[in-house]
């Protein structure tokens, strides 16, 4: 009996901007559940009293002081996208 | 038909005057060329790692001491996950489920009412970039990101459902608005977008308490425009429940032309955001003894002030919400009316004369010559009798264009009064010799001509001549 239904596969793939055929979602639907199957095993044990954790080193309180310094040319920041102009990245229409 | 009470929420976002972003060093400030402001981290390369900037939960924290909440000891950010071209990562960092305030609550006035409003959460998280939709090139089909303000530390403040007119609504908005004012945290101008809100509105039958279904109006800058869209969604839902249909909960975006709400194309999946703990970020702990100390820094806060000024001071209550507008303006008010010792005179010298040159100069109290200085010694020149009020509008006039002192203006004019008895006597003989009708009408009992001798008196010496020493001198020589 699989975790995940096809309708997840399909929800999370949505989320990622995936697109699958039928055979491939099935795959993952697969795969995904063997995942959870294992995460399962952690829940046989008793974390009562254990507070979730995020990280696993207690490192707390990593800041910086307030200064600025532009340190980069807008050509470096922009060099990788694939389209610009004007110093703006140039991206499909987004209509609000 | 049922009455209905509207239950209005507002999600209240500040920019935070922070000199650099959040996570990396860029710059924050507002404006500068397009996509110049920006490094690998705002941006979001791969690989590289944030880390926080320490005075933006600072202002955080002053925020939510200022708006009376409780501090979190511990406190960390987490990912909020969906795909806009103006969010570089495919992530927003922010904060879910441990906010840096909770607990808080806003008191203000609407119409002479005490008004509190409770405060759900103050979190902090960053902005996201600029988009720009085909006015760049003109060409229709593409949009353009400018991440200058990507990362910039927001600032999101969420309030409990405890607002029921939209009025109280941007009261509330501009309560909040002049407390981040007042303790230098955000300097909200609202045209360059640093200060926005969205807000949740429902109705619900009038007595009753499960809330209505509501709606969200999106992302709005001006206290108009929220103002308007709030009525017309209250009318709307109205008519709705009075026709026995119901309210689609939705985000609705608000057309200033035609002055109506209308759907938002939803984003997919718009509210699947699965958050978790930023992994690239350690959780902090908030050291009690540095909270305290970020609360005796605190000023005082506008609503404290106001009371103070109609209390110590006995100032009209229109007079200390003029003198509160800012903070500048309340210190400024402060120090005149302290060092001069008469806080009414300070007052309306501000708020007549002084405002008045602001306005036709077009400047602000901040960028103009006067001082606090200025005022409490142009109060205390005129209570001593060296000049009467009427020359002092022509001295304000001089050191507002100057930026010279009041007494150094008298000085240099020679605008001094002139309250030197045997000075005056010598031209009052001159004027009585010269009006001698006047003075056989005056001893015929028509006391109304001393009048125009006074005038002339005072005309005679351009005005600088003491008043009432003029009055009490002619009176003694005319009985004679």
């Amino acid at each position: 009996m699989s975790k995940i239904s096809l309708e997840d596969v399909q929800h999370i793939a949505n989320l990622a901007r995936l697109t699958f055929n039928e055979q491939e979602m099935e795959s993952y639907q697969h795969q995904l559940s063997r995942i959870l199957d294992y995460i399962e095993k952690l829940n046989q044990l008793d974390t009562e009293g254990v507070p979730p954790t995020s990280h696993v080193i207690p490192i707390r309180n990593v800041m910086k002081p307030d200064e600025k310094r532009d340190l980069f040319q807008r050509e470096d920041i922009t060099a990788n996208a694939p389209s610009t102009e004007q110093g703006y990245f140039e991206v499909p229409k987004v209509i609000e | 038909m049922p009455n209905y009470e509207t239950v209005i929420g507002l999600e209240i976002h500040a920019e935070l005057a922070t000199h650099s972003k959040l996570f990396c060093n860029c710059d924050a400030g507002f404006g500068g060329e397009v996509n110049t402001h920006t490094c690998p981290i705002c941006t979001g390369m791969p690989g590289v790692l944030p880390v926080a900037n320490l005075r933006a939960i600072e202002y955080t924290i002053r925020a939510g001491l200022a708006m009376n909440c409780q501090i979190a000891t511990y406190s960390k950010f987490d990912r909020k996950n969906y795909f806009y071209p103006d969010l570089p990562k495919g992530y927003q960092i922010s904060q879910y489920d441990h906010p840096l305030c909770y607990d808080g609550y806003v008191d203000f006035e609407l119409e002479e009412q005490a008004k509190r409003v409770r405060i759900n959460r103050i979190h902090l998280e960053e902005d996201a970039g600029k988009l720009v939709h085909g006015d760049v090139t003109g060409d229709k089909n593409y949009s353009y990101v400018d991440f200058n303000r990507s990362s910039v530390p927001l600032l999101e403040i969420v309030s409990e459902p405890d607002i029921r007119t939209p009025e109280e609504a941007i009261a509330y908005w501009r309560a909040v608005k002049e407390i981040l004012e007042y303790i230098e945290v955000s300097d909200c101008n609202m045209e360059e977008g640093s200060f926005r809100c969205d807000a949740n509105i429902s109705l619900r039958p009038t007595g009753t308490d499960p809330l209505g279904i509501r709606t969200e109006l999106k992302n709005k800058n001006s206290f108009q425009h929220v103002l308007a869209a709030l009525k017309y969604e209250e009318n709307r839902q109205t008519r709705i429940l009075d026709d026995g249909g119901q309210v689609k909960q939705s985000t609705l975006l608000y057309d200033v032309e035609t002055g109506r709400t209308s759907p938002m194309r939803s984003k997919e999946e718009a509210h699947d955001y699965r958050y978790f703990p930023e992994p690239d970020l350690v959780p902090f702990e908030v050291d009690p003894e540095e909270v305290k100390r970020l609360e005796t820094e605190l000023p005082e806060l506008p609503s404290t002030i106001r009371q103070r000024f109609v209390e110590e001071y006995e100032l009209p209550s229109y007079d200390a919400e003029f003198l509160t507008a800012t903070r500048y303006i309340a210190t400024f008010f402060d120090q005149a009316a302290r060092s001069s010792g008469n806080p009414k005179a300070c007052s309306n010298w501000i708020m007549g004369d002084l405002s008045a040159l602001l306005n036709s100069a077009g400047q602000t109290i901040e960028d103009c010559q006067i001082t606090a200085g200025h005022i409490s010694q142009l109060v205390e020149i005129i209570q001593d009798g060296t000049i009467s009020g009427k020359i002092a509008k022509d001295v304000i006039a001089d050191c507002f264009n100057s930026g010279k002192m009041p007494t150094q203006v008298v000085q240099d004019k020679g605008l001094a009064q002139i309250s030197d008895t045997s000075e005056l006597e010598v031209i009052i003989d001159q004027v009585l010799g010269r009006n001698p009708k006047s003075v056989a009408d005056i001893q015929d009992g028509k006391m109304k001509a001393i009048g125009f001798l006074v005038g002339q008196v005072m005309k005679e010496t351009r005005g600088k001549a003491n008043p009432q020493l003029v009055n009490q001198i002619l009176r003694q020589k005319l009985q004679d």
